[in-house]
């Protein structure tokens, strides 16, 4: 319990400062690195509610596939590596700063009123229920057609990035 | 372990997320912010998942990654039109909505 | 049939979505389809109609039949006037929807009412449908034409047959569109987009109406059903001033769609729509969706308005200023569709003053004659627009004299303008005469002398118009000749008609057919039944026979004296008379200029006043926001005592000004921090309510 403790806040931590770095950064590159450590942070995390499957998708789909487009798009869209200027934000930043608090505080109150009585209970049963056998079998009996129809979203939106971005 | 941990973690990257998409000027940058926003969606899910031994919320949280990607590809090729159209990458240049 | 009605409207529907999916290709480019579908759901309404009649004279004790049909159509002689058995109307429906205590259905309800109105749809769309092939053959987009023919039909099909209000709604939304879609038909042409898009928002302004009123009858009555609220409203709990609430806005609906004052604006501008289409639409058959409305849910007016009561009430009020303010319209104008356009109005006028005087049946019997020889005089001035004068209506310039040439449309136009006249024996005389009679024998001489006056204005205009077109010379620069068989064959039907459709109800030979089959609607209140009175049906005929001949005198004589033209020059308040008149009592320009204006105006001034002041003033807004303000009610002070209150308040609005117009900046990132924002505010508003 306690390990487990102290891997969370260490976790949360970090995650916590990249996630400021992803939007409070002056230079694009760094921020899509910072992005990187908060999605491997929240892999960690899934491991640590142990949904083992998920992490590895996280890692495989957000770090090798996401953050690889961000790198493209940032160098495609001639982004500038460092901004001196302040060109990266607009002007409502401080606006923006108090309304992101004031929404944090109502839903930290709003989680605390209505969760604070839960525990999670870590048993030996969870451990099967994130391995990808369990998981697998859940997608293709129970939500068989929902997978169907992402992937017929996914085709979409292939065909959609391509028509969108080609030069013609 | 309680399980608002994780649920108050999630939603500061969710608040931290929703800064950058409206304080952000960069088009990438929203971009990036919105993929916070999702993972702080996926944490909540996989939290519950775990907090009510339930594996539905993994699967959902797989379908939210899936779906994740797709919005990348989308956006980044709007981004692409919009940097071509406008020479910018700069969200505050698309105003034709005004009224 | 009476049990299937529902396959009527069916047909046109499954015909609109063949003509737009397979109309281009077909060798008549999708004409035969909607021919084909009009024809047989014409010869479905005919099976109905015997049907019916078979049922209604079985239930009252005489099996007679067809035979019954024969007889009253050849006006062979029979008692009638007693008091017949209720024939109740035929109901199927099925709930699609049911939420705690609100149900909703779907249905066909058959009765008297029903009946009368499949037949008069049916046979005008079949004529409009063939006449068409002809009059817009080559048209640009002929097969879409057709297309929105179909589902017109279908529509108003749809509507006539609905057995609740809520179905009824949707029907008058879809008979709107359609009307929209076809007043637009040539939309390359502004002033016809134009002309479309202000009969859809006027029409829409009514509609409002009717919204609001089928909402309150449902709670009065606490169902939609057609026949419950009717039982409700004649029964001894229902509660008058609610009924009195939907009567109002029911009134508002028929305003908006019958084209009565002040909402009739519209209609002569919907003459911008293809002459075929004005025959079907904006005479025949969705104009009169309004007085259907009224009779349909007669016993809500009854109740709503005390019609029982006598005295004077909103309905029969606004529909005898429509008579008198629609025939005074129809005799400035030039444009022979445009004089059409407005002896509509006056003809609905008629009817919803029927409604208002307790003359239920004569309504509904003179909307059932003034179908046909209305519709007969729009496909007449089409006839002439197509072979004559090369798509132009302007009597003035271009026609004259085509009594030579035109000789079948001229008569069958003579025939019609008689009948609209209401000379006897023909349709016009036999309905007029019902509205008068029930108004004269009610408590309603004042309605009735209106009527007499109309009918003499309604004389002396037609008289007008047929001099203008058909005699003296021909002014145009075409070369007029007799108009195509397929043009000709519907005039002739029609004209045949307008002559025998009054002879249904021709009280003096005891013939009542019309009452005894269409007074079967279920439950309704006891009305007044007119007895034939010969010296009102002599004086309105003498009244407009006169009127006929000081018209033709007068117009025949023109040529000679010019007297008209120089009346209005030389007399100043002549002059002033016609440019009142001229100008539709400058109604379009105070709705143009007033409200229109007045909306668009204090809107965006408001929303920039609120910008101004809620996001500056905080900074530097107070001092200046006094100075406005105090300027502005100055401004306004002295404007509204020099200018008068409409110029002052948009004065004062703007001198005010500045705009929400800020906020919307159009910048996506600006909306998003609102929205963020407001999900906040709202969550905390929740948590606060829930806990504190």
């Amino acid at each position: 319990m306690w390990a487990q403790q102290v891997a969370f806040w260490i976790i949360a931590v970090a995650m916590g400062l990249s996630a400021i770095g992803v939007v409070r950064s002056r230079n694009v590159v760094h921020a899509a690195l910072f992005l990187v450590v908060v999605l491997a942070g929240s892999a960690a995390i899934y491991i640590l509610l142990l949904a083992e499957f998920v992490a590895w998708v996280q890692v495989l789909v957000y770090i090798g596939a996401i953050v690889v487009l961000f790198l493209f798009g940032i160098m495609l869209t001639r982004a500038p590596m460092r901004d001196d200027a302040g060109k990266l934000d607009n002007d409502q930043r401080l606006a923006s700063g108090v309304v992101s608090l004031f929404l944090f505080g109502v839903l930290t109150v709003f989680l605390i009123d209505a969760f604070s009585d839960q525990k999670i209970r870590f048993t030996d049963s969870l451990v099967a229920q994130g391995s990808a056998r369990a998981v697998g079998s859940d997608i293709f009996h129970q939500y068989v057609i929902p997978f169907e129809v992402v992937s017929m979203l996914l085709l979409a939106a292939l065909v959609g990035a391509v028509v969108l971005a080609r030069r013609d | 372990m309680p399980i608002n941990y994780f649920l108050i973690l999630s939603a500061f990257l969710f608040c931290a997320g929703a800064y950058g998409v409206v304080a952000r000027r960069n088009s990438v940058l929203v971009l990036m912010s919105v993929e916070l926003m999702l993972n702080a969606v996926n944490i909540n899910l996989v939290a519950f998942s775990t907090g009510l031994h339930d594996v539905a919320g993994q699967v959902f949280a797989l379908f939210v990654i899936t779906i994740a990607a797709a919005e990348v590809g989308i956006g980044l090729a709007i981004v692409l039109l919009i940097f071509r159209n406008l020479r910018s990458p700069d969200l505050d240049r698309v105003e034709q909505l005004k009224g | 049939m009476l049990d299937h009605v529902w396959i009527i409207p069916l047909i046109p529907a499954v015909s609109f979505v063949l003509i737009l999916l397979f109309g281009k290709k077909m060798p008549f480019k999708g004409a035969e389809i909607g021919i084909a579908a009009i024809g047989s759901a014409f010869v479905l309404a005919v099976i109905t109609v015997v049907q019916w009649i078979d049922r209604v004279e079985h239930v009252t004790g005489k099996h007679e039949g067809l035979a019954a049909l024969g007889r009253g159509v050849l006006g062979v002689a029979e008692k009638g006037g007693e008091h017949a058995p209720e024939v109740e109307p035929i109901i199927h429906s099925f709930t699609w929807w049911q939420n705690g205590a609100a149900k909703f259905t779907i249905g066909a309800r058959t009765d008297g009412l029903v009946v009368m109105m499949l037949i008069v749809v049916t046979t005008i769309s079949l004529l409009v449908h063939v006449y068409s092939t002809a009059y817009m053959r080559g048209d640009r987009r002929y097969t879409y034409f057709y297309a929105a023919l179909s589902l017109f039909s279908a529509s108003m099909l749809m509507l006539v047959i609905s057995s609740n209000l809520l179905q009824l709604l949707v029907g008058w939304e879809l008979v709107g569109l359609c009307s929209f879609m076809l007043i637009g038909h040539w939309w390359e042409e502004k002033p016809n987009s134009n002309a479309a898009l202000k009969a859809f928002l006027t029409t829409r302004t009514g509609d409002i109406g009717l919204l609001i009123g089928v909402i309150v009858c449902f709670f009065a009555a606490g169902t939609f059903d057609i026949g419950g609220i009717n039982r409700y409203a004649i029964g001894p709990n229902a509660d008058h001033g609610l009924l009195l609430v939907a009567a109002i806005a029911l009134m508002f609906a028929i305003m908006g769609k019958s084209g009565q004052f002040f909402l009739h604006t519209w209609l002569p501008d919907a003459m911008a729509g293809p002459t075929p289409v004005s025959a079907l639409i904006h005479a025949a058959t969705m104009v009169v969706a309004g007085v259907f409305l009224g009779a349909r849910v007669y016993p809500v007016f009854w109740n709503g308005f005390s019609i029982a009561g006598g005295g004077i009430n909103m309905m029969a009020l606004i529909g005898g200023v429509t008579i008198l303010i629609g025939a005074a319209l129809a005799f400035v104008q030039d444009d022979i569709k445009k004089v059409l356009a407005y002896s509509t109005i006056s003809q609905l006028g008629y009817m919803v003053m029927a409604l208002g005087v307790g003359a239920w049946g004569a309504s509904v019997f003179h909307l059932f004659t003034h179908a046909f020889f209305k519709a007969l005089l729009f496909l007449g001035a089409g006839a002439i627009s197509h072979a004559a004068t090369h798509h132009s209506f302007d009597m003035k310039k271009e026609m004259g004299g085509l009594r030579k040439f035109m000789p079948i449309t001229f008569w069958t136009f003579m025939i019609g303008t008689l009948a609209l006249a209401g000379i006897f024996p023909l349709a016009g005389f036999w309905s007029k005469d019902e509205i008068l009679a029930t108004a004269s024998q009610g408590d309603f001489k004042i309605f009735m002398v209106i009527g007499l006056i109309g009918a003499a204005m309604t004389a002396a205009y037609m008289t007008r118009c047929v001099y203008l077109t058909f005699f003296g010379q021909y002014r145009g620069h075409h070369h007029p000749h007799e108009a195509e068989r397929t043009i000709t064959v519907p005039l002739i039907i029609l004209a045949v008609l307008s002559i025998v459709a009054g002879l249904l109800n021709a009280a003096p030979f005891h013939i009542e057919k019309f009452t005894a089959w269409v007074d079967q609607v279920g439950p309704f209140p006891e009305l007044l039944h007119p007895k034939f009175d010969y010296l009102l049906a002599a004086s309105s005929v003498t009244i407009a026979s006169v009127l006929i001949g000081i018209a033709a005198f007068f117009w025949f004589r023109r040529e000679e004296i010019g007297a008209l033209h120089e009346l209005t020059q030389r007399n100043k308040l002549a002059h002033a008379g016609y440019a009142f008149l001229a100008n539709k009592y400058y109604l379009d320009d105070l709705y143009e200029g007033v409200v229109v204006a007045g909306v668009k105006g204090p809107i965006a001034r408001a929303s920039y006043w609120l910008n101004q002041n809620v996001i500056d003033a905080f900074v530097k807004g107070t001092g200046r926001t006094a100075v406005a303000v105090g300027r502005a009610t100055y401004a306004g002070l002295d404007r509204v005592v020099v200018d008068g209150a409409v110029n002052g308040l948009a004065r004062e609005t703007g001198a005010a000004g500045g705009g929400l117009s800020k906020v919307q900046s159009g910048k996506l990132q600006r909306y998003a921090l609102m929205l963020l924002a407001a999900v906040g505010l709202i969550g905390l508003a929740v948590f606060v309510y829930n806990v504190v």
